[in-house]
């Protein structure tokens, strides 16, 4: 029930994160997710893919430092406080977001979870039927 | 004003001849006291005897660093340990620290020699004057105060930092001269200018400058932001500290005490020595030191000796500024640092690949330094807590060893520019010209 995020360790550098996008253009791969972490000389760009080992070979031939993380996508209705009520399940079983992202698009909405418990987050999120993706 | 006209401004042939007595005197102790000096002369097939006057001693074994370094800590100590009365220490390159002990006579000679450095400025026994250096380990701090005491002027024994709070003292105190590196001058100026205050609110008419190069244009910006005449000051700790040379009014050149430490130039390449007026590597002999006499001390430091008469009456050989190092040490906030003790820490770090590059650059008249390192693939984290706390680590273990803080950057795997041979560490911005 969970997904593999790419994880990429990018200097702070101009044109940094559009050669990895090329990279993935090239052998096809296409984007669903992504999102930018930032220090002041760093940053990890996180992606969500569907050809995932593909995406780790490639970039790691052009020597990128890559890895895999285990999150959680769910999927809920484009409306207000559809995500409240979710994020009020997890606190409520105290599990700790490290990070989050979202997109939405019509009706519906794309929420990227790294919880501290992956699978007590799963767990917790059947429970109360929410909407986990597997599957781009 | 001359502190010891006697010595400062003896004859050419009266300073030839106490050197020649001097030297004597140092070789036959050395050689009864320091067995790494005997191994060495006894390897040259040369005696004590063997040294005649001051111009033998192109015969002498040189002194470097690693020489130091490979007798840590007391290996070059000649006098007995109870003799010793203090200790100075300076940064070392694979984590040992340069030792340096000082007998009761060997800080006299400090203090006298400090005292006639602060007079050719024009210090009184009615200045007050501060002392910024940093004290401890460092010889500036110590150094400094004890030649302001000997001289008989009031001493501030104000340190680094808390530069607002000092500027203040310097004004309410009267304080007339002050003793730091030039680029703590520059802060100070800084300070002062953002304290809403002018250089006539304070009522500084010295300075004394050393541990680090600087330039005529640093001196023409410090002298003109803060009001006072700026003067070099030279020492390393190897040979004393400061106080081996300084400048007097002219400002042209820096008065070596060469009764106390001899003055050579060697061409670094093939150690022949080299006469007045050319450039080279400054050597100096510890002629009357006791804790740790040296022979031949190679400074790596790059300058020229001028031997010709100065209106001030001196005597003494005056050096030009250093213009820069036969090694790959960098002077860092006044601060001695190698290349190697930062490749020393990374390579203790499996996080880090061993590569790296220094960037040296001076940012509102305070030297900076970056590291960039380079995180190994396996050790990369999604994690941003981790990287941040990895990039912590590096920078606490390079702060203990090299005494100065360092930004770290971590980089790409492979990112950094890979050499052939040699690699380049270094990429110093500082525009000393």
């Amino acid at each position: 029930m969970t997904i593999k995020q790419l994880s990429v360790f990018l200097e702070n550098k101009t044109g940094r994160i559009n050669e990895v996008t090329k990279i993935l253009g090239k052998h096809g791969i296409n984007m669903h997710a992504f999102s930018m972490a930032e220090s002041t000389d760093f940053g990890i760009l996180r992606l969500i893919v569907r050809e995932v080992d593909k995406a780790v070979e490639v970039l790691r031939n052009e020597n990128f430092a890559v890895m895999l993380t285990d999150v959680v996508c769910i999927s809920c209705p484009n409306e207000a406080g559809s995500l409240s009520t979710i994020l009020d399940k997890l606190a409520e079983q105290e599990i700790f977001i490290e990070y989050m992202y979202a997109f939405a698009e019509g009706d519906k909405a794309n929420v990227v979870i790294r919880p501290n418990d992956i699978e007590k987050c799963v767990q917790v999120l059947q429970e109360c039927t929410c909407n986990i993706t597997n599957k781009f | 004003m001359i502190w010891n006209p006697n010595k400062e401004c003896m004859s050419r042939d009266e300073m030839h001849a106490l050197q020649s007595k001097r030297l004597q005197k140092l070789v036959t102790y050395v050689y009864h006291n320091v067995p790494f000096y005997r191994n060495k002369m006894q390897g040259m097939d040369l005696s004590p005897e063997d040294i005649r006057s001051i111009d033998d001693i192109v015969k002498l074994p040189f002194t470097t660093k690693q020489d130091l370094r490979d007798n840590y800590p007391y290996g070059l100590q000649a006098a007995p340990a109870s003799e010793i009365v203090r200790v100075h220490a300076s940064s070392g390159t694979t984590g040992n620290p340069t030792i340096v002990g000082y007998t009761r006579k060997d800080l006299a000679v400090w203090s006298e020699v400090m005292a006639r450095c602060l007079t050719a400025f024009g210090v009184t026994r009615d200045d007050t004057f501060s002392v910024a250096y940093g004290y401890g380990l460092f010889t500036g701090g110590l150094g400094a105060h004890y030649g302001v005491e000997n001289l008989g002027a009031t001493v501030i024994p104000a340190s680094t930092g808390s530069t607002e709070k000092h500027i203040r003292l310097i004004r309410d105190l009267k304080i007339s001269g002050v003793a730091c590196t030039p680029s703590y001058a520059l802060y100070m100026a800084e300070t002062l200018e953002k304290m809403g205050l002018t250089k006539e609110d304070i009522g500084l008419r010295i300075g004394a400058f050393g541990a680090e190069p600087w330039t005529e244009n640093m001196r023409k910006e410090i002298e003109e932001r803060l009001g006072l005449k700026g003067y070099n000051i030279y020492g390393l700790s190897e040979i004393m500290g400061p106080g081996v040379s300084y400048e007097c009014q002219e400002q042209n050149g820096s008065h070596i005490c060469e009764d106390h430490f001899y003055p050579e130039i060697i061409n670094p390449e093939t150690l022949e020595q080299l006469p007045y007026g050319t450039q080279g590597e400054l050597v100096f002999t510890t002629l009357t030191k006791e804790g740790m006499p040296l022979l031949r001390y190679r400074t790596k430091d790059l300058c020229t000796l001028y031997n010709d008469p100065c209106p001030c009456g001196r005597t003494a050989v005056k050096m030009g500024r250093i213009v820069g190092r036969s090694d790959d040490m960098l002077i860092i906030r006044g601060i001695n640092v190698f290349p190697s003790q930062v490749e020393s820490v990374i390579l203790t770090m499996p996080e880090f690949e061993p590569q790296y590059m220094l960037i040296v650059d001076r940012v509102k008249n305070l030297d900076t330094l970056q590291v960039q390192v380079e995180v190994r693939k396996d050790f990369f984290s999604d994690d941003m807590g981790r990287m941040l706390a990895m990039k912590k680590a590096l920078a606490d273990k390079l702060k203990s060893v090299l005494s100065i803080s360092a930004d770290v950057k971590l980089m790409e795997p492979g990112s950094i520019e890979r050499s052939q041979g040699k690699g380049k560490h270094v990429i110093d911005n500082r525009k000393l010209v």
